[in-house]
């Protein structure tokens, strides 16, 4: 069980500036992100596209924001626990206690909700079959490539995963590569070297068409596509891997008794406080009267639902302002020297 | 202006004037039409703007952007007439558009 003074649920920018404000009034906490890297949307949807709206920074990339932003955290040492998601939420004694998907545990009187527009989970195929052999025999993300040896797999999607798993998966397994069109987006030599298989006989290779069904009994064992034209082809396979990129959802939050409204959370202006005492909610993922959507608003509901988090985190004692061009208190935390 | 039909999976209909300028999306955020996410705000960054464009209009709205098609490899049932709606610019060109939304977007 860690504790912590505050526990933050996502690692884009909101959340990472929100750990800063934490650090600076003498709080500790400790960040949890189901994506496997950090910097959120910035760095999952957009990190080589500029943004022209922070702040002082006239134009900078998502990548580059996140990379500014973990350089201001430096001084501070603090905790990332990523792809993992925030699962389990229970309340005892005043004191939140948080189980993630891998089982880690947290209790922190503070949680601050920095979700974005939720967590980034693979896209899933759309027939309802499929949901029967997931995890098994239909996957969304390979962990140990030995259980395709000697297998039929049939790979779907046009990006750098299907490709590359395609190439690889290619030398000791039978593969079927079904794209919904004839162009792919991934690097080019990966394109040229699945066409070359293709034409050798060691990729099945097929365009314009999509999954329409799978069959099997307790395992895949057929699947049936369909092109363009509507018109229909089973084939046998033991595996289908879907590499359709992320799609973004609120997962358990959403059963956390948060008030939401559509895919966010109602919070105040003052601490940026959920319906339930402790829980925050800051950035993208909150809502209330006037809210924008930008990184920069995000920013200024981190610093507030920081101050209140120091509330419930050291009731005994007073908090008190102070500016970072003055306090020595925060200098030190900081590690400069002060005057 | 120029009135946008947005159909929902269910069969319901809402048909709205929209000004010039914006994009199909922002006419459904702006309206409130269910259905239409659009969680990147029009980035072209997710697909949760997914419509299909009725086959007549589907030349007539203009081109889709440069990736447009990458995304939609990553929305829910993709067809031939999918579109981003985010890509789609409101002009009187467009006046009577018909779209369909998807069962879901995620």
């Amino acid at each position: 069980m860690i504790k912590t003074d505050a526990l933050i649920v996502g690692a884009g920018p909101t959340g990472l500036f929100t750990a800063h404000q934490l650090k600076l009034i003498g709080l500790d906490c400790e960040i949890v992100d189901n994506l496997d890297k950090i910097g959120g949307q910035c760095i999952e949807l957009y990190p080589d596209k500029p943004i022209y709206d922070i702040p002082a920074i006239p134009e900078c990339t998502g990548e580059e924001l996140t990379e500014n932003l973990l350089n201001q955290l430096k001084p501070f040492n603090i905790k990332f626990h990523l792809s993992e998601r925030v699962d389990e939420l229970k309340q005892d004694n005043n004191k939140w206690k948080v189980k993630t998907n891998k089982g880690t545990e947290f209790e922190t009187p503070n949680i601050i909700i920095a979700g974005g527009v939720g967590s980034f989970e693979p896209r899933k195929f759309s027939p309802k079959e499929c949901e029967k052999f997931e995890n098994k025999t239909i996957l969304y993300s390979i962990k140990d490539k030995k259980i395709f040896h000697g297998k039929t797999v049939s790979i779907f999607g046009g990006g750098d995963s299907a490709l590359d798993w395609a190439l690889e998966l290619s030398k000791n397994s039978k593969v079927n590569l079904i794209h919904r069109r004839d162009e792919f987006k991934a690097a080019q030599a990966t394109v040229d070297k699945v066409k070359e298989l293709s034409k050798a006989g060691k990729i099945n290779l097929i365009t314009n068409s999509q999954l329409k069904t799978v069959n099997g009994n307790g395992k895949l064992e057929e699947i049936e596509i369909e092109n363009n034209n509507k018109e229909t082809k089973k084939f046998k396979s033991d595996y289908a891997l879907g590499f359709f990129g992320l799609i973004m959802q609120l997962g358990p939050i959403a059963n956390w008794g948060l008030n939401l409204n559509k895919k966010t959370i109602e919070v105040d202006t003052e601490k940026f406080e959920t319906n339930q005492k402790g829980i925050y909610a800051v950035g993208d993922i909150c809502n209330y009267p006037g809210k924008l959507k930008l990184i920069l608003s995000g920013f200024h509901e981190g610093a507030l639902a920081a101050r209140a988090c120091f509330k419930l985190a050291r009731p005994n004692e007073k908090y008190r302002f102070e500016f970072t061009t003055s306090s020595k208190t925060i200098k030190n935390r900081l590690g400069v020297k002060s005057d | 202006m120029a009135k946008i039909t947005y159909t929902e999976n269910n069969g319901k209909s809402h048909s709205v004037e929209v000004a010039e300028g914006l994009t199909v999306m922002e006419g459904a955020v702006q309206n409130n039409i269910p259905g239409i996410d659009a969680d990147c705000g029009g980035g072209m960054a997710c697909a949760t703007c997914h419509v299909y464009v009725k086959d007549e209009w589907f030349d007539k709205i203009g081109k889709k952007s440069e990736g447009e098609d990458d995304m939609i490899d990553q929305a829910y049932e993709p067809k031939k007439n999918s579109r981003l709606s985010c890509q789609i610019q409101v002009s009187p060109e467009i006046d009577g558009l018909e779209v369909h939304l998807p069962v879901k977007q995620v």
